[in-house]
């Protein structure tokens, strides 16, 4: 804290409680940066949009986005788990980019 | 985004205290101490004469020429640290410790016999809750054995774990003392655990022997001394009534001298008559050379001829701020001064204590009486009234349940609204059973002394933080000796 300089233990903990607060986005902002895989700092062009402003032209379907979320991150609202209900949702689909079609709906 | 637009502050409740030319705040429901710099200070200044609401503050504060962002930034440190609170802030009441609290410390009253008869004494004299009618005078090795089994099987994880041997005069029952010793070491050694030693003595039995043995062993000595012969000998007295000064003075420094493995120190306990505070420590540090010397006003019911009144303890707190300044003194210089009613005090405001109960007693810390009846603490062993179980079936749970929530500070709604109850909790159990007939009292009697005792040791502290902080590092781990 800039106002407050902690001189106890106590007022430490605190320190770091209320520094921490403030810090809502984490990733970008330790030392050592928390890098979610596959997700904004890989390659993943399915997260553009294409020069049109739609999805049709990019050089990976816009449906990577899902599968991207299902393997390397973990968003259980919006794609099916692959921890404990779902283990099987992409075994057909080895490579995304060519059998994303075989991603299909899952009916909880 | 929060709605700050809609907050009103005032002020938290936190001491403010100024050391080394700084300012300082205790904030109170944490045990936290922050400086403050001369934005913050401004803020608790203009607070100080009631509320004001957020945006109105950041317009004053703009208009004072910070920038927006940090005007914004100050009000939200201030506030997340609940050194400014909004209207409707409500205390916490302190958690309760966990049930299953691990043993840390066990002290064992080797006996119950004395061979002084001090005037003041809590165990013989007349404010004693001990009734040891019919009960065993010395310990034996049986329970002893047990009393240390007890303590291994009750402490949890913990690595290291601590007797002190007490009394009666602890040392006339030396034999079961070493054996006890030897049994503990081997015990805690093959569970891979580690145990120290101290013990309280009166000093009247310490010879060579006993002297080699305790330092070998790492035991640490506390001697009950009250100064030089003429304030020693008013209470600290043999059975016929001879003071016991010449009896002790060769021995304790025959102790200090030979005893090369822990810090020595003295117990002084102040009467009427007694509270000439910093002649004592210079008796006690440097002609007999003690390596720190501790306080304490006597426990005592109020009418007796040996407590001491408020104008006494008026003047016992001058003389301790007379001490205090000198071990700031010390400490800006770097070194250690042995009076160790600040260093204790120093020890709990690193750690930023904040007590739900006045100490360990019945929590990390048990008693346990020559009959192996488990008390609270060394207090009060032997006394049926306060007896917590026996070393045989254990600690009676209901009875320490009773105990812990009388003494816990959510039970002593004198304290709530002190700023001095993080590290008072109110006050010693035993004082308040002798004062009040209740051990869960707050003990009334000292609050404002306390106070003012805590705000002395917040000003060495802050005035240390500021100038010398490394210095602090070496209390970090300090326990009350």
């Amino acid at each position: 804290m800039k106002h407050l300089r902690a001189v106890n233990k106590k007022a430490r903990r605190i320190d770091e409680m209320v520094t921490s607060r403030n810090a809502d986005v984490v990733a970008l902002q330790q030392q050592r940066p928390h890098v979610p895989m596959g997700c904004t700092l890989s390659f993943s062009p399915g997260w553009e949009v294409d020069s049109a402003g739609g999805t049709a032209g990019l050089c990976q379907p816009v449906e990577r986005d899902i599968y991207d979320c299902y393997v390397t991150c973990f968003w259980p609202a919006q794609v099916p788990d692959h921890l404990n209900n779902y283990p099987d949702w992409a075994s057909k689909c080895a490579t995304a980019t060519k059998d994303w079609r075989n991603l299909d709906l899952v009916f909880p | 985004m929060t709605a700050t637009e809609t907050r009103t502050y005032r002020a938290g409740e936190f001491h403010s205290f100024e050391g080394g030319g700084r300012r300082f705040l205790y904030l109170v429901p944490a045990g936290a101490v922050f400086e403050l710099d001369s934005a913050a200070e401004k803020l608790l200044d203009r607070l100080r004469t009631g509320h004001a609401d957020h945006d109105e503050l950041m317009s004053e504060l703009v208009a004072a020429g910070h920038s927006y962002s940090d005007a914004d930034e100050l009000l939200e440190e201030l506030y997340h640290s609940h050194v400014i609170v909004t209207g409707d802030t409500v205390r916490e009441p302190l958690a309760n410790p966990p049930e299953d609290f691990p043993l840390q410390s066990l002290v064992m009253n080797l006996t119950n016999q004395c061979n002084l008869s001090c005037t003041y004494c809590y165990e013989f004299g007349e404010d004693k809750v001990a009734t040891p009618e019919g009960k065993a005078k010395f310990m034996d090795m049986e329970t002893a054995m047990a009393s240390v089994d007890f303590l291994l099987g009750q402490s949890g994880t913990r690595q290291n774990v601590h007797i002190t041997f007490f009394g009666g005069e602890t040392l006339m029952n030396f034999p079961l003392l070493k054996s006890v010793v030897a049994y503990a070491n081997d015990r805690a050694a093959s569970q891979g655990r580690s145990i120290d030693f101290s013990l309280t003595t009166n000093a009247t039995l310490l010879t060579p022997a006993i002297i080699q043995f305790l330092s070998e062993n790492r035991i640490g000595v506390t001697v009950s001394m009250d100064g030089p012969p003429d304030l020693h000998n008013k209470l600290r007295v043999f059975a016929n009534g001879r003071g016991s000064y010449d009896i002790i003075e060769p021995r304790v420094k025959a102790l200090i001298a030979n005893h090369r493995t822990r810090p020595i120190t003295a117990r002084v306990t102040l009467t009427s008559g007694v509270t000439d505070v910093v002649r004592i420590y210079r008796h006690l540090k440097q002609e007999l050379g003690f390596h720190e010397i501790g306080f304490a006003p006597v426990t005592t019911s109020p009418d007796r001829l040996y407590s001491i009144n408020e104008p006494g303890m008026n003047g016992v707190l001058a003389q301790f701020k007379v001490l205090a300044d000198e071990w700031l003194e010390f400490a800006l210089r770097g070194e250690m001064h042995g009076f160790s009613n600040v260093s204790d005090t120093i020890a709990e405001l690193i750690q930023g204590v904040n007590k739900s109960h006045p100490c360990g007693a019945a929590l990390g810390l048990v008693g346990v009486g020559p009959s192996g009846d488990i008390a609270p603490c060394h207090r009060f062993v032997d006394s049926d009234t306060h007896s917590m179980g026996h070393i045989s079936t254990g600690i009676d749970r209901d009875k320490q349940s009773d105990f812990l929530t009388r003494g816990h500070i959510n039970s002593k709604y004198d304290c709530h609204s002190c700023w001095a109850r993080p590290l008072c909790a109110g006050g010693c159990h035993h004082e308040a059973f002798v004062r009040y007939g209740d051990t869960g009292h707050a003990n009334l009697h000292y609050c404002d002394w306390i106070r003012e005792w805590t705000d002395i040791c917040l000003r060495i502290y802050g005035a240390v933080s500021a100038n010398n902080p490394e210095f602090l590092d070496q209390f970090a781990e300090r326990k009350a000796l």
